[in-house]
Order: structure tokens, then sequence, then C-alpha cells
């Protein structure tokens, strides 16, 4: 069902203020259900046709768990400073990074999967790509960043503000991991995105809202059979595993409804939350 | 020796022996509460962006200290780097990750858990607790735990650090040496240059 068209693209449209005669010309076509429920999200969905970027330490390529990766680049630092996002062959440079496609892949095995490696651009130069990365991410115009990190440098943190605005617009959903302590930390506190904690539940598919945010979603993060380096599994404990979990459920919800913005997908987790049902 | 810098080269001295031991017991508290095999915290050089082992209990106590590595790689580096706390559990021992673990340890752990040292802003380091007991499933408790003394940990890393960084200006090292050797001129000198010195120092606040 179709919940918002995409019918304006290609026309002029009343984007600062709205005439009373322009009234007609935003009608949004809804289609919503009497009652949002799971199977409405995402009932039958694969993930097909989403594109879900991993912005993390690298994806190894060949892992069975994550299958086909569809592009791999780095954020690389410059000898001047600067750091370019480059096409990559390296793969993962801790495991995490394979971890997270692995979670993704297991919830929507029909996504695509990109992998954008900030780490490996030695430590004063992690917030920079992280940063890079994301600003890359958000022009190809991925539907969803999966962004289990932070940082807490604070002279990054109205760049990083101002790029999960621009996403929040463009229609590429921000997942990402929250501190699980009062910890002063970025993207996940912005409203902009959603952020992850962690239930101590074993179904993949179960998330809570929580009513009290910043932290907005509770998702599988504990003891969870996960990809790591050298073809391996492990077992491991993490809001960072939590996140790729809710990136997964966002790339099944997207790929049933192309149309929503991350406004209506987050409305639509929400709906969906095992506690709000 | 000036009276002024022998009560200040003794706090500082002080100090910096009571922190690298707070330090110490919270890792040994670390390791004893999660009955694991070792903990230890390392301390981030910002200079040569490497990971030094600053305290330890248990296994590696009387060898690792002050060994380093890249503060980029492997888990502890994605933790400092990324601010997120993780545990990873049946790590085998052919992986590569283990291969790096081992180099660094000195014995391959079957899992750990890591949680980065922070203070406001900074990421100050890592504490890493190797090899607890896995045949209990890990919980959000223990978690918190890992957090917990994550924050001591951070604090008295934090105040190893100031010691340290106040020694250096005391021994004319680092970019308040130069203030140190002036507090130690002007108690030096006689009452009418330290006149002067303080009125010029008055005068320089003001302008500040």
């Amino acid at each position: 069902m179709t919940v918002l068209a995409h019918e304006f693209e290609d026309e002029e449209l009343p984007a600062w203020s709205l005439p009373a005669e322009a009234s007609d010309s935003i009608r949004i076509r809804a289609g919503w259900p009497e009652r949002v429920t799971p199977e409405w999200a995402w009932g039958g969905s694969t993930g097909a046709g989403v594109r879900v970027c991993v912005l993390d330490s690298g994806v190894e390529l060949g892992h069975p768990l994550v299958g086909t990766v569809q592009r791999s680049v780095a954020a690389r630092k410059q000898e001047d400073g600067t750091v370019v996002v480059e096409d990559d062959a390296e793969g993962d440079l801790c495991g995490h990074g394979t971890a997270c496609a692995g979670i993704i892949r297991a919830l929507a095995p029909d996504c695509e999967l990109i992998s954008v490696r900030v780490l490996g651009a030695g430590y004063t130069g992690s917030a920079a790509a992280m940063l890079s990365g994301l600003e890359w991410a958000i022009d190809e115009g991925f539907d969803v960043v999966n962004m289990s990190l932070s940082t807490t440098k604070k002279q990054y943190v109205d760049r990083l503000h101002e790029l999960a605005d621009v996403a929040y617009f463009k229609r590429t959903m921000l997942v990402a991991s929250a501190h699980n302590m009062p910890v002063e930390s970025f993207p996940w506190r912005f409203a902009s995105v959603i952020s992850v904690g962690s239930h101590e539940l074993d179904d993949p598919r179960v998330f809570y809202a929580n009513p009290t945010p910043p932290v907005e979603f509770f998702a599988r993060g504990l003891n969870l059979d996960i990809a790591w380096l050298g073809g391996e599994t492990i077992t491991a404990t993490g809001n960072s595993f939590a996140t790729p979990h809710i990136a997964g459920m966002c790339a099944l919800i997207l790929a049933k409804h192309p149309e929503l913005t991350p406004f209506q997908l987050k409305s639509v987790l929400h709906l969906t939350a095992a506690n709000v049902r | 020796m000036s009276d002024l810098r022998a009560a200040v080269a003794a706090g500082v001295f002080g100090a910096e022996d009571a922190y690298r031991s707070l330090l110490r017991a919270t890792v040994e508290v670390a390791r004893a509460i999660f009955h694991a095999k070792a903990a230890s915290v390392f301390l981030l050089d910002e200079a040569t962006e490497e990971l030094v082992f600053e305290a330890v209990a248990g296994e590696g106590a009387d060898t690792l200290v002050g060994q380093r590595f890249p503060a980029d790689t492997g888990v502890a580096g994605w933790v400092l780097v990324t601010r997120q706390a993780i545990v990873v559990d049946d790590l085998t021992a052919d992986t590569r990750f283990s291969r790096e673990a081992a180099e660094s340890t000195g014995f391959v752990p079957k899992g750990l858990m890591a949680v980065p040292l922070l203070a406001e802003d900074k990421a100050l380091g890592v504490l890493e607790v190797l090899d607890r007991p896995q045949q209990s499933r890990f919980t959000l408790a223990e978690m918190e735990l890992l957090g917990l003394f994550g924050n001591q940990a951070a604090i008295a890393l934090d105040l190893l650090q100031r010691a340290r960084r106040a020694r250096a200006a005391l021994d004319g090292e680092g970019e308040l040496g130069a203030l140190a050797r002036i507090a130690t001129r002007l108690e030096d000198g006689d009452e009418e240059r330290r006149a002067a010195g303080l009125q010029l120092l008055a005068a320089l606040e003001q302008l500040l």
C-alpha cells in the first residue's frame, strides 16, 4: 500500500510558504491503514531494493553471513590532513563492521549492502573520517545508514548535527548506537536520527519504543552469534549490535513502503514496537 | 629547590603514585568482580597515536605495563575511536583478532569486555576485562557494572595524567614549563625584583 507518493519531484512547489490557491498542489496521498501492524509494515519483505550503508570498521568480503557487498570504500587521511573517500579492498580492520553487516543481512536478505570504512585513519583522524564517510553516504542517497559508533569531540558536533538534519530531509535514515550510560556523545542524541539501545530478549525482530528518550528504541543486543573476521562467528554483546537490528527493520519496512520519509519511518517503528502494538 | 617548588613537587609526586595505585586497584576489583583472568587499563598516547598498558591485574601484570600498540585497530582501538562498549565471547585461537590480542596481552583470550574511558569530550583510554567465566549468559546488569568501572578508571586515569602534566611543568618540560620557571625565580629573587615581577604579572593578567 502506498502511503505517500513521490508525485512532486519535477514540479514547482511552494517550498517556503503556502499561497491559498496552492494548497491543492501539495496534496499528499495518504494510504495509512486503520491500524499499522507488523504484517502491514514489513510482512513478506526481504529488503529488496533498499540500499543500506554500514559506516564502520569495514566489512570482510566473502563472509558467508554477509554475502554480497555492493561496494566498499574507505575514508582515508591524506598527508595534508584532509580526508578522502575512495574505493577500498582492505576489508575489515576489527571485525565490528562485518558483525553489523551480518546482522542486517540476516534480517533483510535481499537488501544492498555498502561498506564505508572509517577506522584506520589514525586515532586523531577518526572523527574527521566519520564525518567524511557520513557526508559521502548522504551524497550517495543511501536509504539507511547504520552508525554503530559515536564521537564525544565537541568540535565535530555542529557539523555532525548539520549532516544528520540534511540526511533526515534527503530521506536517508541514520540509525545510531546510544550509550548505555549518560555520556555526552553524538550523533545518537540528535532527534533527526534513530537511537538504539539493547534489550535482553533473543528475538531479532522484537524491539521496544522508549517513552523516555534520548534512547528511542531497544533492540536485541545481548549474547548474539555474529559474523567476525576470517569467516568466523563469535558471541557478542553491545548497543553496537542492537543498532543494525533496527537498521535491518528499516530496510524491511522501506522495501515494502519506499515512499516513507524518516519521520514516517520512525512513526511506523513506534507503532510496531512490542510495547506499543 | 625553593620551598614553593619543593612543596608542589612533593604533592605532585605523591599524587602520581597515589593515582597509579587507584588505577591498579580499580582493575584488580574489576577482575575480581567479573571473576576474570585479567583486567587492564590502556592509556591513549595522543602524540604517537598508541595505546599503552597503564595498569594490569592478573595475567601479564608483571610484564605488560608500558607496552604499546596502535590506537586505531583491534577491538580496543574500535572502542576508543567509537566510544562504544562491546563484549565478545567464544573467540577461537586461530583468527587474526586472537593473534593480535595474543601479541598485545601475552595470551589468547576466549572473550573480552571493553569500555571506553571518557573524561568530558576526551577519550583517555580503554578498560578491558579478559576471560570472564563463559558458562553464564552476559546480562545488561553486567554491562552497566562494566560501565561503572569504566567511569572510575577514567577518573583515576584523568587524575594520573593531570599529575604527570604538573610534574612535566615542574621539570621545565611542556608548555607550562616557562610558568614554573617564572614562579621559581620570583621566589628566589630579592624583594625588589620580586615586587617588580609581581607587578608585571598583574599587568599581564589584566591584559589576558
